[in-house]
């Protein structure tokens, strides 16, 4: 059964007034348990107004939205309900810091779940080591931490709410290579961990090519594609004109190509195009020598 | 939602009182204002009603906008309501019982009253409504300069009203960015006693002054690269023109005054 499903899911901002906008526009769609999704899409394509929708922050105009099996809007409780099932963590998650000290801040989405206090305590410790917030920074102030550091902690925040489907709405925006990288990381590493459903939203078709397993292409408010990594980028041409941009690297493969370079065409990482790079190589170093 | 709230209410449109000279608007507001306090009998309010009714029809706002900038006027309305019928003295006595007394001058005054504070939110709102806020803090500006010569800073209240009227949504989008986020860490905004309401609040207040002062840093830097230095002889990008049609405007509105005025003086002398 797909834990996340949508039933022409619609939304449209500010009904009614002269600023009245379709955000989203019959969206239908099915998420597998376990997988790791990435959502692009240009700004406005309706991509927040999307996840916003999967923890029943906004109510939708129309259609509806079954987390687990189970439509989110049916009462109070199951709205409560679907917030704890689905961590969403914001844009620039630092800005919603608020705790004197870091330990409390990690510990208010538990505490809000009703958890006992040793439970939170274990969750708290077991987060902030997963993100790498070593124990000595917990009784800091997070406002005296780095600006990645601070991203880290937020995350975690959410994450220690050890919820079924983790939402990251552009995880990795305003930070260095360096801190994207580590962020990244520790997704992955916590989606392995727990085995629980994540979806990224970026803007960098290079990250999510390097970690996610399935692609959601949103264009003008609707749904243009989801699917397996391969089968989106098999698209490339259709997503170029969109004006979003295929990885770079699958870029120059697919020149290659075109230049009559007989090599496989489904390369979207550069250490994957490295290792076709060198079989094609070898093959033709090979027959050279024949 | 929290984006419901009219604040800074303009109403984007193209009729005559969106393009009339916003300087002429506020003027008129006043006059407005002043003929609705001047008149005491129910023919001079009638014809500040139609005024404000006209003003209405010709600015092409929605009826419906129009009754939701009243709705929140209905404590007050009651409240002083309540306060004139009782504590107004004077005329016939219609109801007399322990110590409540409703007296005919008490009757009288809480429907002035009643339809004075109904116009006077019906023309300001017009006021805000067919006006952008920018245009409406240059006005103010422009007419505040004579204060000028007595060294009162004119400019930079006016810039710092700009400054605030264009925050204001962006606070708005904030908080509910802010709420959003909070509320998926499973806060909870709508139960609780009003205690627990009050420290439900901590959670988005404490981010929502984080960022308004670093957004008042990084305003405050950006226009200190733009050599922002105040008031002295700066131009403007759009300059405020008047024409026919505010002289125009004025002189009706001038007209309906002096009817009052007339009004009020014939009824006092019957």
């Amino acid at each position: 059964m797909s834990i996340i499903k949508t039933d022409n899911l619609t939304y449209v901002y500010s009904v009614g007034t002269p600023f009245e906008k379709t955000a989203i526009d019959n969206i239908n769609l099915e998420i597998e348990e376990g997988e790791l999704v990435g959502i692009i899409g240009h700004t406005g394509s309706g991509k927040s107004t999307l996840i916003q929708h999967f923890n029943g922050l906004l109510k939708p105009t129309s259609g509806k939205i079954f987390i687990d099996g189970k439509d989110i809007w049916e009462s109070k409780a199951s709205i409560r309900q679907a917030r704890f099932t689905v961590g969403l963590v914001f844009q620039y998650p630092e800005h919603q810091i608020f705790e004197e000290t870091v330990y409390k801040d990690i510990a208010f989405g538990p505490k809000n779940m009703g958890l006992s206090s040793d439970e939170i305590d274990q969750r708290v410790r077991e987060t902030a080591f997963a993100v790498g917030i070593s124990e000595d920074l917990l009784q800091k102030s997070p406002f005296e931490l780095s600006g990645g550091q601070k991203r880290r902690v937020a995350i975690a925040g959410v994450m220690a709410m050890e919820p079924k489907i983790l939402i990251l709405d552009e995880p990795t925006a305003g930070l260095d290579p360096k801190g994207r990288e580590k962020i990244l990381n520790l997704i992955k590493a916590h989606h392995r961990r727990t085995g629980c459903t994540v979806i990224i939203v970026s803007h960098s078709m290079e990250d999510i090519a390097r970690y996610a397993n399935k692609i959601l292409v949103m264009n003008k408010s609707k749904l243009f594609c989801y699917g397996d990594t391969a089968e989106v980028f098999k698209r490339a041409d259709e997503i170029s004109k969109m004006g979003l941009t295929v990885p770079q690297i699958t870029r120059v493969i697919n020149e290659l190509k075109n230049r009559g370079i007989n090599i496989e065409d489904e390369v979207y990482t550069v250490k994957y195009a490295k290792d076709v790079l060198l079989k094609y190589l070898s093959e033709k170093g090979g027959r050279a020598h024949d | 939602m929290i984006k419901d709230i009219t604040l800074g209410q303009y109403f984007p449109g193209s009729s005559i009182i969106h393009r009339l000279d916003p300087r002429f608007k506020i003027i008129m507001t006043t006059i407005f204002i002043a003929m609705l306090f001047i008149s005491n009998n129910l023919w001079g309010l009638l014809i500040g009603g139609v005024f404000a009714l006209f003003t209405f029809v010709l600015s092409k706002i929605p009826f419906k906008l129009m009754l939701k900038s009243l709705k929140p006027l209905i404590p007050i309305l009651i409240f002083t309501s309540i306060f004139n019928l009782l504590f107004i003295d004077g005329g016939d006595v219609y109801i007399e019982w322990e110590f409540i007394k409703i007296t005919e001058d008490g009757v009288n005054m809480t429907v002035y009253m009643a339809i004075r504070i109904i116009f006077l939110i019906i023309g300001s709102s017009l006021l805000t409504y067919t006006t952008s806020p920018i245009a409406l803090t240059d006005a103010i500006e422009y007419l505040l300069s004579p204060f000028k010569k007595l060294k009162m800073p004119v400019h930079e209240f006016a810039m710092m009203m700009t400054i605030a009227l264009r925050f204001i949504p962006t606070l708005i989008e904030e908080t509910d960015k802010i709420m959003s986020a909070q509320k998926a860490r499973g806060a909870d905004f709508e139960s609780g006693k009003i205690m627990e309401r009050i420290k439900a609040l901590i959670p988005i207040l404490v981010p929502l002054f984080i960022s308004a002062f670093r957004r008042a840093d990084d305003l405050a830097l950006a226009m200190t690269c733009r050599c922002y230095r105040g008031g002295e002889g700066r131009t403007r990008l759009k300059q405020l023109k008047s024409g026919l049609k505010d002289y125009i405007a004025i002189v009706i509105t001038l007209v309906f005054l002096l009817a009052i005025i007339v009004i009020n003086i014939l009824i006092q002398d019957l």
